[in-house]
């Protein structure tokens, strides 16, 4: 017997974790699905929902969360998509809201779940905080210690949603820091 | 058995189900030493403190290297899966995993099997995948901070990357994301919301809110939520109340940050240290409040 209260129903019908890449013609979806399938990713092509139906008649359906990734790649293969969207809400867009809070000699701004933090004077990323996917601890050991300027960016080196929002961070702390 | 399970960023390392231990600031999990990083290092490192400081067996860490391709991810949801219905365990704290629902599900079911019921904690990627996957209001414990609470009181959002405009991440707005979350059915059944007041959930209701000591910078220090999911883990294994357990461990959070008298370039290994003292002060505050 079940020991938990279950939803199962609620998963029926629903991608709550996939998204749409949108491509220009038919053609690029193919290079792109074959590019996406011989790297081991799990993607399937579909017809969009009406939402989407201004770019081709075919989307390519992926797993949300490894965005970052899957862009760099196809951008690497000069196709990159003109939309990605979250299948079960197309309209959706990624969050563009900051807050800031100044510490005096430090300086913190946060998008969505992440936060950076950089040291006034030298300009050096002394903290990265919130997240949760597994290469939030990998980036922010990667940028911690370095000069905001000479930090590589986390989209250069992060393959999903977290690194993208502290990549948002990253690039309004330069904002504000005038670089 | 408490099992802590997550991802270490290290690209190359197998899966590993062992003993944590930390000494003289030394974390190890089988052996194999790590540095007690922001992430699952910090969660762990805190949760094996506390197992020490009140005696209790140390915990298991069940663990793997991913750096965000979500390999060491999945490899670690196969090994999980094929294991966690025979595991005696008491309590089991997710935390850093690639957010996969597919996976999940294929967990979640492996826990649906046993015939005790453990109790389920969820931090990080985790609890965003328990969120996407309609099964939150199993779990017992989720610790978001606010970023993450706007995320689970979206009812459409995949991800916190994806949470609207129009639900305002504002510290004064806590209390409406919380009721926002809970009517949704995408909360658990309690809840530590961390941030500057430190609000603990339970039902929908919120029963109880720390802000002292109120330590500014810690918001900014990376592992900070970590440890406080570690410490209150160890608590409820230990066998307090999971209410009591998330205040008390709230508060020897802050006292811990009080102790380092940190600033926003304070590193957690800093705070970690004083997690022994911290529980000290804070159990001789707490010691009507809060029974074992």
């Amino acid at each position: 017997m079940p020991i938990f209260k279950t939803k199962k129903e609620r998963k029926e019908g629903k991608s709550p974790d996939r998204g749409f890449l949108v491509f220009h013609n038919t053609s690029e979806v193919i290079r792109a699905e074959t590019i996406l399938k011989k790297r081991g990713w799990n993607v399937r092509v579909m017809g969009p929902p009406p939402e989407l139906r201004t770019g081709c008649d075919l989307v390519i359906e992926f797993p949300l969360v490894e965005q970052l990734n899957i862009l760099r790649l196809l951008k690497e293969n000069r196709i990159p998509p003109i939309e990605i969207v979250p299948v079960d809400n197309p309209l959706m867009k990624p969050i563009d809201l900051f807050r800031t809070k100044d510490y005096g000699d430090y300086i913190m701004v946060r998008a969505a779940n992440m936060k950076m933090t950089v040291e006034k004077n030298t300009l050096k990323i002394v903290n990265i905080s919130g997240g949760g996917c597994p290469d939030v601890p990998y980036v922010s050991e990667e940028l911690v210690g370095k000069i905001l300027k000479e930090a590589p960016s986390p989209k250069e080196i992060g393959h999903t949603l977290c690194a993208y929002a502290l990549h948002m961070a990253y690039e309004e702390l330069k904002k504000k820091c005038l670089l | 058995m408490l099992a802590l399970i997550g991802t270490i960023p290290y690209p190359n390392l197998p899966v590993i189900s062992r003993e944590i231990l930390i000494k003289d600031g030394n974390l190890t999990i089988g052996g194999e030493s790590f540095p007690i990083h922001r992430g699952f290092q910090a969660m762990i490192g805190a949760a094996a403190i506390v197992c020490a400081e009140l005696g209790l067996s140390s915990p298991i860490g069940f663990t793997v290297g991913d750096i965000g391709l979500g390999d060491g991810s999945r490899r670690l949801y196969e090994y999980l899966k094929n294991r966690l219905t025979d595991l005696p365990a008491k309590v089991l704290t997710f935390h850093y995993l690639m957010p996969d629902v597919n996976w999940h599900n294929k967990v979640f079911w492996a826990i649906e099997e046993r015939a005790e019921r453990p109790i389920l904690i969820a931090d990080a990627g985790f609890m965003y995948v328990a969120k996407m996957s309609g099964y939150a209001p199993s779990y017992d414990l989720f610790t978001p901070d606010i970023g993450e609470l706007a995320f689970l009181a979206d009812d459409m959002a995949p991800h916190p990357f994806y949470t609207r405009g129009f639900i305002c991440h504002e510290e004064s707005n806590v209390p409406s994301l919380i009721s926002r979350a809970y009517q949704g059915e995408n909360a658990s059944k309690a809840m530590i919301v961390k941030g500057e007041k430190d609000y603990i959930c339970s039902k929908g209701e919120i029963v109880a809110i720390i802000e002292e000591p109120n330590v500014e910078a810690l918001e900014a220090i990376g592992g900070t939520g970590d440890t406080l999911t570690g410490i209150v883990s160890a608590l409820i294994y230990g066998g307090y109340a999971i209410e009591e357990a998330a205040i008390l461990a709230a508060r020897i959070n802050r006292i811990a940050g009080q102790l380092a008298h940190p600033n926003p370039g304070t590193q957690v290994s800093e705070i970690i240290r004083h997690i022994p003292k911290a529980i000290s002060m804070a159990l001789k505050k707490n010691i009507l409040t809060v029974s074992k």
